[in-house]
């Protein structure tokens, strides 16, 4: 469950507990297998196409590539309906990627000694297994299904929805149902990093340090509706998704009626020879139980009630400066209810309901217990500025500066900058060659990550990642 | 942070010269190959403000389009043995979509349309999510594939006069038309690309080329070159070159093209359009076209016993 743990074990180091701590060295390396789905050599195998014409280097999808996706993987030139399959299609991807890293975490917990150390290893590994199969029905009916692996050969599904698109001839009518993901136009799915730090955008999936709201995290495909719809060159897109609010997880666990919703729209222009540009915005409202029955002590499926409220909202946007340098930006103010700040929440990482805060030896229920005194809403606002160097259709350097800052902590008297990120990436990316049959990239990366008050003694806990591997698509 | 040690400094330093070294194999051009480098002219299009240059449309042209049309032009592209109708070959500048004569060469705007249209039935896609400037770059660059570009100007664009009015009468005339230009022969008599000759047709290039079907598809239903009746006109006034559809500019006045345009867009049955709203009012029977208005008739085309 690739994305799945990549989402959750990526915030352990912002929650303040040694065990986590003790395990990030190999968490690094776990993450290291964490890699974005979604880049699809079947549908250039359909299409006669380059990955390069949907790809600005794959899995980034460019301006054709995402109006591919947006009418539905169809490029309404009448070639989409399966009967228009040439030999070499078979609807079916699969995506892995062999490298070499280096991880080194500055603090880890120990049990001997001053109870913490410097961790660095090196070595091999993959990083699991992605199968992508998805396209057309029918003619404006299709489907995505991703079961993917983590490096253990342990699956889950990141995507399954089924999708009916320019219903009533407009492509202002698109309907999805299932598990997909949410849809901003920078998509952390696409990303073009990899590495243990850099694989993914930490605002999409950022916990205050103590926070128990799982929920709000916009990286993790989701389970439910979208409404989408753009005007015919994909210029304009509007989308509503309305979900449960359970993080993406199957079989209704949590709550009995909670729900999130999240709105994104955007517009692109031409700015002549610097390009199209586009901007946008989205927000995340939500919420989300924090009050169960327990059974055996345990929370009981289904039972959640007491839904407190979350907020992400933010600006996204897509600036070229000519044909080979592009910046995504993306911001987030992210607000939370005092009650997950203080750990409610959250029985999927923390099944046994623990709330050092409130109950430090019971469940993490509400019912009862309040909130301590003078509890407030964590509230923080991030940004990230990811930059692509198309050097070439085969050659992209890229770069990330990702910083999150905490404005208001939950608890009085906790350190203000407890929890905030600064996360840097650099990388480049080759494809020796380009086809409509396969993806092939190396692929060579560096990335640190730093948290403050995130190691075991309260201190910063920094880490960085070296990779150097292959991506294979076909 | 202890970057540059031991294994992570090797690491680092093979890192960096793998950057450089893909960063120089990477360069941006289709250089090598069994043909020779092609020279980037200082060709330029130019579509009403816009001015196109081909070197900028380099990029795009290898991103977008090289997969089909290959890198020289020349439709020799990986993908070009998978699709049918093969992609244009750019070497020889013969353009379906113009709105100039035929046998001319198109005028930008006529490939810049044909770019942020694509073409319905084949495997060409709609690329108007490129930029103005980017298609018009595209413009320029593929006009370094041909040398007519530099022999010969872009023909000049028909005249085409306001439409007449949509009437049963004008439907008859056109189909008159239809039948007497034998239009029926490769598209068949209701038009559903059936006709005697449909299946013995190629293209310029010996392959096999199958009619327009008018009745397929529904009210989103495109034609080659464009779905408005300004383009089903040009479409049969400068004719689909390189393909068997020829030009009526010389047998059809501007008039009876109308009326001709009226008729083929009775023939989309699923399409809901003044021309078939006119046909139902007559419930679907087009009455035999009467010549109200007979041209005078020469001496020695009169008929036998005429004059007794």
């Amino acid at each position: 469950m690739r994305m799945w743990a990549q989402s959750h074990l990526c915030q352990k180091p912002q929650r303040a507990t040694s065990m986590l701590a003790v395990a990030f060295a190999l968490v690094c390396l776990i993450l290291g297998a964490c890699q974005p789905a979604s880049a699809f050599p079947a549908f250039a195998r359909k299409y006669g196409l380059r990955c390069s014409a949907c790809h600005e280097s794959w899995p980034m999808l460019n301006y054709f590539g995402q109006k591919f996706k947006d009418n539905g993987y169809q490029l309404m030139n009448d070639r989409d309906a399966p009967i228009w399959q040439n030999p070499g299609y078979w609807p079916v991807t699969f995506r892995f990627t062999p490298f070499w890293s280096r991880e080194n975490v500055n603090k880890v917990a120990v049990d001997t000694g001053s109870g913490q150390q410097s961790l660095t290893t090196t070595g091999f590994n993959y990083g699991g297994l992605d199968i992508l199969s998805g396209g057309t029905l029918e003619k404006n009916i299709s489907v995505l299904f991703v079961p993917s692996s983590d490096e253990t050969g342990k699956f889950h599904f990141e995507s399954a929805n089924v999708r009916f698109d320019n219903l009533l001839g407009s492509p202002w009518l698109n309907v999805k149902v299932g598990k997909f993901e949410l849809d901003s136009f920078v998509s952390e799915k696409r990303t073009l990093t990899l590495s243990a730090n850099g694989a993914a955008y930490q605002l999409f999936h950022y916990i205050p340090v103590g926070d128990g709201n799982i929920f709000g995290q916009l990286g993790d495909n989701q389970l439910g509706v979208e409404w989408m719809g753009h005007s015919f060159n994909d210029r304009t897109r509007l989308s509503v998704a309305v979900f449960n609010s359970v993080d993406g997880s199957p079989d209704l666990p949590y709550g009995q009626n909670s729900y999130s919703v999240f709105i994104a729209g955007s517009q692109a222009f031409s700015a002549g020879k610097l390009g199209v540009q586009r901007i946008g915005g989205y927000a995340m409202i939500g919420e989300a139980a924090t009050t169960f029955a327990l059974q055996g002590g345990a929370p009981l499926s289904g039972s959640g009630v007491g839904n407190k409220d979350f907020s992400r909202v933010g600006f996204e946007g897509l600036f070229y400066l000519g044909p080979k340098l592009d910046f995504q930006v993306f911001t987030q103010h992210g607000s939370d209810s005092a009650w997950f700040g203080q750990g409610y929440g959250d029985f999927i990482d923390n099944p046994g309901g623990l709330c050092p805060n409130i109950n430090p030896t019971g469940p993490c229920n509400n019912t009862g217990q309040g909130l301590p005194a003078g509890a407030r809403r964590p509230t923080w606002n991030g940004a990230f500025v990811e930059t692509h160097l198309v050097w070439s259709p085969q050659l992209t350097v890229f770069q990330r500066s990702e910083w999150v800052r905490m404005s208001q902590q939950s608890t009085p008297g906790t350190p203000s900058d407890l929890g905030n990120l600064d996360n840097y990436v650099v990388g480049y990316r080759y494809n020796p060659f380009m086809t409509s049959r396969a993806g092939f990239a190396f692929h060579n990366e560096f990335s640190w990550f730093r948290e403050r008050g995130g190691a075991p003694d309260g201190t910063d806990l920094s880490s960085s990642s070296l990779m150097l591997g292959f991506d294979f698509a076909f | 942070m202890r970057v540059f040690k031991s294994v992570y400094g090797c690491a680092g330093v093979l890192s960096l010269a793998l950057a450089a070294g893909v960063a120089v194999w990477g360069q941006d051009a289709p250089d090598t190959g069994p043909k020779a480098r092609l020279a980037l002219k200082a060709t330029e299009s130019h579509i009403g403000n816009l001015t196109g240059h081909a070197a900028d449309g380099k990029t795009d042209y290898r991103r977008y389009c090289a997969g089909c049309h290959g890198d020289y032009g020349d439709a020799n592209g990986e993908n070009a043995v998978w699709l049918d109708p093969k992609p244009r070959d750019f070497t020889i500048a013969t353009f379906k979509c113009r709105s100039t004569l035929t046998g001319t060469l198109p005028t930008d705007e006529d490939l810049y349309n044909s770019i942020g249209r694509g073409f319905t039935n084949s495997n060409m896609p709609i690329w108007n999510t490129l930029s103005p400037q980017q298609r018009a770059n595209l413009v320029a660059y593929i006009k370094i594939f041909s040398p007519r570009w530099d022999k010969e100007k872009a023909g000049e664009p028909i005249k085409i006069p306001a439409e007449t009015a949509v009437t049963l009468d004008s439907i008859a005339h056109g189909k008159a038309l239809f039948t007497k230009l034998e239009c029926w022969k490769c598209h068949g008599s209701h038009g559903e690309g059936d006709g005697p000759s449909a299946s013995t047709l190629t293209d310029s290039k010996d392959n096999p080329i199958r009619p327009y079907n008018f009745a397929a598809g529904k009210d989103d239903s495109r034609f080659k070159c464009g779905n408005s009746n300004q383009d089903i006109y040009k479409i049969f006034m400068t004719g689909v070159d390189g393909t068997p559809m020829p030009s009526f500019a010389d047998v059809i006045q501007p008039n009876d093209a109308w009326d001709l345009v009226h008729f083929l867009r009775t023939l989309q049955i699923n399409r809901h359009g003044k021309e078939n709203e006119v046909l139902s009012a007559a419930h679907g029977v087009i009455p035999p076209y009467v010549d109200k208005n007979p041209a005078p008739a020469a001496p020695e085309n009169k008929a036998p016993g005429s004059g007794q």
